[in-house]
């Protein structure tokens, strides 16, 4: 049995939770500082990937990074192609996921309590001490939440990717693909495989985000108890 | 909190360095002395070509041959936008016509390659003693694509109709939602006959092809092979040559296509 779909996804699924994981808080926090009609607009724009069936965001980035696209024109002209490579089943990955970790990290930053960042602020403690000390570990269940989805959504990501990464087996075919593939064949017992393999690191993925959360809290009380 | 965000951040950054150059091979323009060629197939083809790759590369071991598969629109709008395709091979004519007109393909090198045909299946243990078309209404359950949606289905009342049982055949008919459907109907028994295309039939050991559709009537369902423009011309050519050859040609008709005369 060809393993390949198992590697092509992480090599996909990972670097694009982390990327998107930054992405997302960086620009949920600068949407939050932005102008009303401004942040109200970006807000929107920030959530259409959601909205759009993947098929749909496949073709927009297929027609920005292809030949003659904005990007891939530019691209092109010093040698560098992106479509049908596994670089583009990555910025798939992230542009589809980015709402979900945008909207989560909004929130949680939108839902804090003002006066324990004034606090902060009386204290002396800079903006970049008061983001990571105070901000980041209230936001963090949100934020963990927004991470598990974006990865579940990268892991799970076949419309988009189809389009702009193709559907190339050892290359760029990801496991939703192989089970695409496979079911289309008839081997539903292969496709079985990689289905019950999909549900296993999501699992895994979530009880090590889970973890992670944990550890922080018990870090957190000890600081406040010691 | 600090020192766990820094080592979080270490973690991350890490891990990002481990993933990212896997990720970016693929990124610089192919060099084209080495033989490498990309084939934008459709999805249904993807079990026979990667046969068809095996026997290829016994034969040129220092050629890669990497296939795409997805919908034959799929492939259209990629090689509109200018994917690395050399070779298209489209599910339908309609395709690979619109990239023709507007000069996506190398007009002179396009081929049919394969034909499909419309053929009524019944459960290899069936006892209605179905010969034909018009014996479909000795069937109890007849499976069917829906015909408003299944291009197969469509075809198969166009059949009945010209033998004039449709009235009967409807009065029996199961509407399924795709061919794949009508085939685990009847392989499973709970159809007692269906139409299907002639690489469904080959698929499943449960049924039998009975019987082809009549000649002349539905449109010819033909899959045209072509060279893309601005494409790796020599090597995807001397591909597409590899595939009319009669060994690939054999492993075609063992899928249940009809190929070139």
């Amino acid at each position: 049995m060809n393993w390949s779909p198992l590697w092509i996804s992480l090599s996909v699924a990972i670097p694009a939770t982390m990327i998107t994981f930054f992405l997302g808080i960086f620009i949920a926090k600068k949407v939050i500082s932005a102008n009303a009609p401004v942040s109200k607009l970006l807000d929107v724009i920030f959530t259409l990937p959601l909205v759009l069936p993947p098929t749909v965001v496949g073709f927009l980035l297929l027609i920005l990074f292809g030949k003659n696209g904005l990007i891939g024109r530019f691209l092109y002209s010093v040698g560098i192609q992106i479509v049908f490579t596994r670089l583009a089943a990555i910025i798939a990955a992230i542009v589809v996921s980015f709402p979900l970790m945008y909207r989560s990290a909004k929130a949680a930053f939108e839902q804090q309590d003002g006066n324990l960042i004034q606090a902060g602020r009386t204290l002396g403690l800079t903006k970049i001490q008061i983001f990571w000390r105070i901000e980041m570990p209230l936001a963090a269940p949100g934020i963990l939440s927004g991470t598990i989805l974006t990865f579940a959504r990268a892991l799970g990501e076949f419309g988009a990717t189809l389009m702009i990464a193709g559907n190339i087996p050892k290359i760029t075919q990801t496991m939703p693909m192989a089970i695409y593939m496979n079911i289309q064949r008839g081997e539903t017992k292969i496709a079985s495989v990689w289905v019950l393999l999909m549900i296993m690191l999501s699992f895994f993925m979530i009880l090590f985000l889970n973890f992670i959360n944990i550890k922080k809290e018990e870090k957190g009380i000890h600081n406040i108890t010691s | 909190m600090e020192r766990f965000a820094r080592k979080a951040i270490i973690f991350i950054l890490l891990m990002m360095i481990i993933m990212l150059p896997t990720s970016l091979t693929g990124c610089e323009k192919e060099d084209n002395n080495k033989k490498e060629i990309l084939i934008g197939a459709a999805a249904s083809l993807n079990t026979i070509m990667e046969e068809v790759k095996l026997l290829y590369q016994e034969q040129y071991p220092d050629i890669t041959v990497n296939f795409t598969f997805a919908g034959s629109g799929s492939l259209e709008q990629q090689i509109r936008q200018g994917a690395p395709v050399d070779l298209f091979i489209s599910a339908a004519m309609k395709q690979m016509d619109n990239l023709i007109m507007d000069g996506y393909i190398l007009a002179d090198t396009m081929v049919e390659l394969l034909e499909n045909q419309i053929v009524l299946i019944v459960p290899t243990k069936s006892k209605f003693g179905i010969s034909s078309f018009e014996d479909i209404i000795k069937a109890q359950v007849i499976a069917v694509g829906d015909p408003d949606i299944v291009p197969a289905g469509k075809y198969a009342f166009e059949i009945f109709a010209s033998m004039d049982i449709l009235d009967e055949v409807n009065t029996k008919a199961n509407y399924a939602n795709d061919v794949t459907e009508v085939l685990a109907w009847v392989s499973s028994g709970n159809a007692d006959a269906g139409v299907v295309y002639s690489t469904d039939a080959a698929l499943s050991k449960e049924v039998t092809q009975i019987a082809y559709a009549p000649e002349g009537s539905h449109n010819r369902i033909v899959y045209p092979a072509a060279v893309v423009k601005d494409a790796k011309e020599e090597t995807a050519r001397a591909f597409l040559e590899f595939l009319t050859t009669e060994k690939v040609q054999k492993i075609f008709t063992e899928y249940g296509f009809k190929t070139l005369p």
